[in-house]
């Protein structure tokens, strides 16, 4: 049951966008790449978030777990972690191509993994919780992950962990980057949208409306939740592993666990364009980014500020977000029309 | 007669307060029970005993021979015994096709089974029950948008969707128009004679139940104060007393 009645041409421009966007503006390439970053931040967290009414503070958990698993991953291949962890930075690990992406890849697939492992365990208990519990629980388990690895040592510690060094020029680095932000943010959105068209879709949907009554409908609420929460977990501990890589250096405040950016942001962007729909989470994201870099730029010392207007204003007057919004101005536009006679829609169809 | 659903000695408190006191009472198969009663007498508590919603004090609950009083919520919906709520429950933001189409019977779901599509007949059978509860023509509408009592035959079509052996119906008349209510008290006969669901009723509106049922209980004060068919309830002098007053 496709409910997605998005036209192809929308597709292919989002493809050809994400193809030249980087050919064309080289110099913005990094920007360029944290946008599909935020689209799959804000994808992710809006299976739970929006689609399934569950919202969780702590989703960037997934997204720092997977970035120490890789990180641990790619330099235990060559060598051992320990060692290199207590050297502090002092040893460098300078790789050849092959062995860069056969660790790099190995690296992110067992994030992935992991971090499954990590949402079926961790969903276990937090699915015990409800409404603001949960939200409260999740965020709890974020900061508490944040603060275990800052004092494990094995890990770097608060001192975090140097990756081993991309072998071609800074260029070439920032556009591979670039294709595996751009086919992650793709793969999440074909998957999602495939998911949201299954019966899958349909329980968590149910379950955001009413919890106890689908309960009470025999659905099979604790296996859709943890279900749900271990796919926002695959896609966020890839794109943590990525991102460790990007920047070059894992440390636990604010790269891998930055619950008070992206952590955030990632709630917001769903928020502002619609949560609980499939594009919402893209358009929201996209604008976010957009407003983010240019206060960046322009209101420098204020930037937080504008932030936080947006959030307060966004979540005060605009709780539906952009197609929320659109959803009740033009409510025929999503078919959500009265057909009156059936006998009469029949002969319509033959027609 | 052969009893589906078999309440023995049950009791549940809040606090201090004595919800049910030893209530036994026998649903028999295929046929339509009632339960009366003032508000406050335990009808609702009764109730979400029998579904799981809450642990019970003592006693016995077995549904066709089962014991079921340990069971959960959803474990119990699969076994084939639902309940509708007194307070309406659909699923707001979704339209009426999709609260029908995640209303299927969930008795057999193997894991893989979320991730299927849902077939095109089971399309067909959800808009047929729209049909027969009269809410066709809003289908593609959010149920969220649709009136109280548009709301509680949508709950009620859903239920037959997921083809119940026992249907527990917690004031299915309550807030209705009274044209609706003889339109409802029509389906809910023809759900017991045509698709052969038990049903078991708590309904304030005695010309509703008093028609309908087989077999009447009437609580009060949280114990089982008489039951029978309906004519000898509704002459018996502690069921006046308590509850019908008499005029």
């Amino acid at each position: 049951m496709h409910t997605d009645g998005t036209p192809w041409m929308v597709y292919a421009i989002v493809v050809v966008a994400g193809i030249a966007a980087p050919l064309l503006l080289p110099s913005y390439t990094t920007q360029f790449a944290f946008l599909w970053l935020m689209i799959l931040f804000a994808l992710t967290w809006d299976i739970v978030g929006g689609q399934m009414g569950y919202n969780s503070l702590g989703n960037i958990f997934f997204f720092g777990a997977g970035m120490y698993i890789s990180a641990v991953v790619q330099i235990g291949f060559f060598t051992d972690v320990a060692a290199y962890t207590s050297a502090r930075g002092s040893e460098q690990l300078v790789l050849g191509y092959a062995d860069y992406f056969l660790s790099l890849f190995t690296g992110i697939g067992l994030a992935a993994v992991g971090c499954v492992l990590f949402a079926l365990v961790l969903g276990w208990v937090m699915f015990g919780m409800r409404g603001p519990y949960f939200a409260i629980g999740t965020l709890g388990m974020a900061l508490s992950a944040r603060e275990l690895a800052s004092t494990w040592e094995w890990i770097g510690g608060g001192t975090g962990i140097a990756m081993p060094v991309y072998p071609g020029l800074p260029g070439e680095k920032s556009l591979v980057f670039y294709a595996f932000f751009f086919i992650l943010a793709i793969l999440t959105f074909v998957f999602v949208r495939w998911l949201y068209s299954t019966r899958f879709g349909l329980a968590v949907n149910a379950i955001r409306d009413d919890e106890e009554k689908a309960e009470a409908m025999g659905i099979h609420t604790r296996r859709h939740k943890i279900v749900a929460w271990s796919v926002s977990a695959f896609f966020l501990g890839m794109s943590g592993a990525v991102f460790g890589n990007i920047i070059g250096f894992v440390e636990p405040l604010e790269v891998a666990f930055p619950v008070f950016t992206f952590g955030i942001f990632m709630v917001v962007m769903s928020l502002l364009g619609g949560r609980g729909t499939l594009w919402g989470p893209v358009i929201g994201a996209t604008l976010f980014h957009v407003i983010k870099e240019t206060t960046w730029t322009y209101l420098l010392g204020w930037q937080w500020v504008a932030l936080g207007v947006l959030i307060v204003v966004n979540v005060v007057f605009f709780q539906q977000g952009i197609l929320g919004w659109v959803q009740e101005k033009w409510p025929e536009k999503f078919g959500l029309v009265v057909e009156e006679d059936p006998a009469e829609e029949l002969a319509g169809e033959k027609a | 007669m052969n009893a589906i659903i078999e309440i023995k000695n049950v009791s549940k408190s809040f606090g201090g307060v004595r919800a049910n006191h030893d209530i036994s009472v026998k649903v028999a198969e295929g046929k339509i029970t009632g339960l009366i009663g003032p508000n406050g007498s335990g009808k609702t508590t009764l109730f979400n005993s029998i579904v799981g919603f809450h642990a019970i004090d003592g006693g016995s609950i077995t549904f066709k021979g089962r014991e079921i009083s340990k069971l959960r919520v959803p474990q119990i919906a699969r076994l084939g015994m639902l309940r509708t709520f007194q307070q309406t429950r659909i699923y707001g933001k979704m339209n009426c096709v999709k609260n029908m189409l995640i209303s299927v019977p969930h008795r057999k779901a193997v894991f893989i089974d979320m991730f299927r599509p849902y077939p095109v007949d089971m399309t067909e059978k959800a808009e047929h029950l729209l049909e027969f509860v009269g809410l066709y023509a809003k289908r593609k509408l959010l149920a969220g948008d649709l009136s109280f009592g548009q709301q509680k035959l949508l709950e009620f079509a859903m239920a037959l969707m997921n083809e119940p052996t026992v249907l527990l119906l917690d004031e299915p008349t309550a807030g209705i128009n009274p044209t609706l209510i003889n339109g409802l008290i029509d389906r809910l006969k023809l759900a017991n004679t045509e698709f052969g669901i038990t049903l078991f009723v708590i309904e304030h509106n005695m010309r509703v139940i008093m028609n309908m049922a087989d077999t009447v209980y009437c609580l009060a004060h949280g114990e089982m104060l008489a039951s029978g068919p309906p004519e000898k309830i509704q002459n018996d002098q502690r069921v006046i007393d308590a509850y019908l007053g008499a005029h």
